[in-house]
């Protein structure tokens, strides 16, 4: 493909993958490894045996929560982190478990200090809301099943998720210039989502992908009320202008959800020096 | 799986389904958008299936602010009952290792479904093409045994071409020929799967190279519609089709004012 500027990329398609036909002639073997893989890959949601036993004795074996909110990323994550969870008033409940091609480098990774996880915590005296905070990479077909399994254990009845989700600029399409009004909000919600949004709604062409997508479509397809919160930023690393911008978003929660008037300074000292370079020549 | 917008799910007896496979240069899903578009289809159902990646958006055919705040899906069902169509939209590539899973549940949707015919818009790669492919149109299409005796003269009355079968092993035995859509994605897959199950599909394809494949799309899409008549013959090429406002930057944001 050659761009506007004349040189020639080597580029797959952006539709296809090539190697289709090859799967039809498989045999024993190939069956057994490829159902293995996929054992492996696998999500599981695993729950604090307090948790577990109060899942077991319901009737339907969901948990009653009227709101879930979702972070997905670092910067969302370290909102909930600086604002929310700083406050001492939450328990860690469970967690998400599974495995990707990328899972060792995210254990062992150098500039990753920060560790990846998929967890969730519940306030100490009120029970009615979930987080779930999600720094994990997870893989395109681990989304769907993300999904399933987490919503399978949430009672469905009277319960409105809320989806903050970290994108980045270079993926947003406008045709004016957005350099000086970034980092900002964009919220996409479900049909059943009747409340007033708190930011703009994502324009067309503008799509959402990831953990946020399988969340949005679930919700969507099930008539559970979402709404997506997405900070399109142009800082990949967590930053506190950033994390202040996810502030609205969480305006219609202001009952339910407190948030700390400024954010907890030790816990994004502790996120920011994670994410800094380690050692490079200057340092 | 099938899941449907009202509490009665509607019925599609007798509906010719139109379905785009995700294949070179997204060909098939651009004319799928544009025929949704420009005949004002409804949204009626979704599919919701671990074998696609997921993806959410705003209503893609969005024609006032209102209807610009419906979320869409990566697989939603259109319909038009007058006409007796129903079109299924795709904006997602199908997951790796479960592209069998995916012509399964497709197959198996059209015959609990009793679509009348079943058409897959679908592309294959132009420089894959041997010699007796190079001449002439890069329009081709496919009928599977249950069809073919209904509408096969037809089509050969309208000078279409069918694709060729080309030689498994060029330039050693010229006797061995096998079907081969390379880029076409789950063409192949589907096309087989309903000549073994009896389904009544047709396959229309065009060769083409990644790109700015707009143009691709309308031709395929007029090729469709001097076999079924969707809309009328347009007096000047392509006015009668509508181009929806999600194909807005295709080729990325403006121009930053920063570098001149």
């Amino acid at each position: 493909m050659a761009t506007f500027f004349g040189e020639v990329l080597s580029v797959y398609s952006r539709a296809v993958e090539e190697d289709e036909d090859d799967l039809e002639d498989e045999n024993e073997e190939d069956k057994r490894i490829r159902s293995e893989i996929e054992q492996k890959r696998s999500v599981h949601v695993e729950w604090c045996p307090e948790v577990q036993n109060s899942l077991d004795v319901t009737s339907e074996k969901t948990l009653p929560f009227s709101q879930f909110l979702i972070a997905v990323g670092p910067n969302a994550a370290g909102f909930l982190s600086t604002y929310v969870l700083s406050s001492g008033k939450w328990d860690s409940i469970g967690l998400v478990s599974l495995w990707n091609e990328r899972s060792e480098s995210q254990q062992y990774g150098v500039h990753l200090q920060q560790e990846a996880g998929c967890v969730f915590y519940k306030q100490k005296e009120c029970s009615s809301v979930l987080i779930c905070q999600c720094t994990l990479y997870i893989a395109e077909d681990q989304l769907f099943p993300w999904a399933e399994k987490v919503f399978a254990c949430i009672q469905r009845r009277g319960l409105t998720v809320t989806v903050l989700s970290d994108a980045p600029l270079s993926e947003f399409k406008s045709p004016n210039s957005l350099y000086s009004t970034t980092p900002f909000l964009r919220a996409l919600r479900t049909s059943a989502y009747k409340t007033q949004v708190s930011c703009q709604l994502l324009e067309q062409p503008n799509i959402a992908t990831g953990l946020a997508a399988a969340v949005l479509s679930y919700c969507q397809v099930q008539k559970i009320p979402a709404v997506l919160y997405q900070c399109y930023s142009d800082v990949i690393v967590p930053n506190s202008i950033t994390m202040e911008t996810y502030k609205p978003a969480l305006s219609s929660l202001s009952e339910i959800i407190k948030l700390d008037s400024c954010p907890n300074a030790d816990v994004l000292k502790r996120l920011l020096k994670a994410s800094e370079i380690q050692s490079n020549m200057y340092t | 799986m099938f899941i449907s917008i009202e509490n009665t799910p509607p019925s599609f007896k007798g509906f010719t389904l139109i379905m785009p496979a995700v294949s070179v240069g997204n060909v098939g899903q651009l004319a799928t958008d544009l025929l949704i578009s420009s005949l004002g289809m409804a949204r009626v159902g979704y599919v919701h299936t671990d074998c696609l990646i997921p993806m959410t958006g705003n209503n893609p055919y969005a024609t006032s602010a209102e209807s610009a705040a419906e979320l869409c899906t990566n697989a939603e069902v259109y319909s038009l009952s007058d006409i007796r169509l129903a079109v299924l939209q795709i904006r997602a590539p199908v997951v790796k290792t479960k592209s069998r899973k995916f012509r399964k549940l497709i197959t198996s949707w059209i015959k609990t479904c009793g679509f009348d015919k079943t058409v897959i818009l679908s592309s294959s790669h132009a420089y894959q093409r041997d010699d007796q492919q190079l001449l002439g149109t890069p329009l081709r299409y496919l009928l599977s045994p249950a069809l073919e005796q209904e509408v096969g003269v037809h089509l050969k009355e309208l000078e279409w071409k069918q694709m060729e079968r080309v030689c498994a092993f060029p330039g050693i035995d010229g006797s061995e020929q096998r079907l081969y859509i390379p880029g076409g994605g789950v063409t192949k897959g589907l096309y087989t799967d309903s000549c073994s199950e009896g389904i009544r599909m047709a396959v229309l394809l065009i060769f083409c190279s990644e790109g700015d494949n707009i143009p691709d799309a309308f031709s395929l899409l007029n090729y469709l519609n001097d076999w079924l008549h969707l809309v009328d013959k347009p007096t000047e090429a392509s006015s009668q089709w509508k181009i929806p406002v999600s194909w807005r930057l295709l080729f990325g944001s403006g121009i930053p004012p920063a570098i001149f």
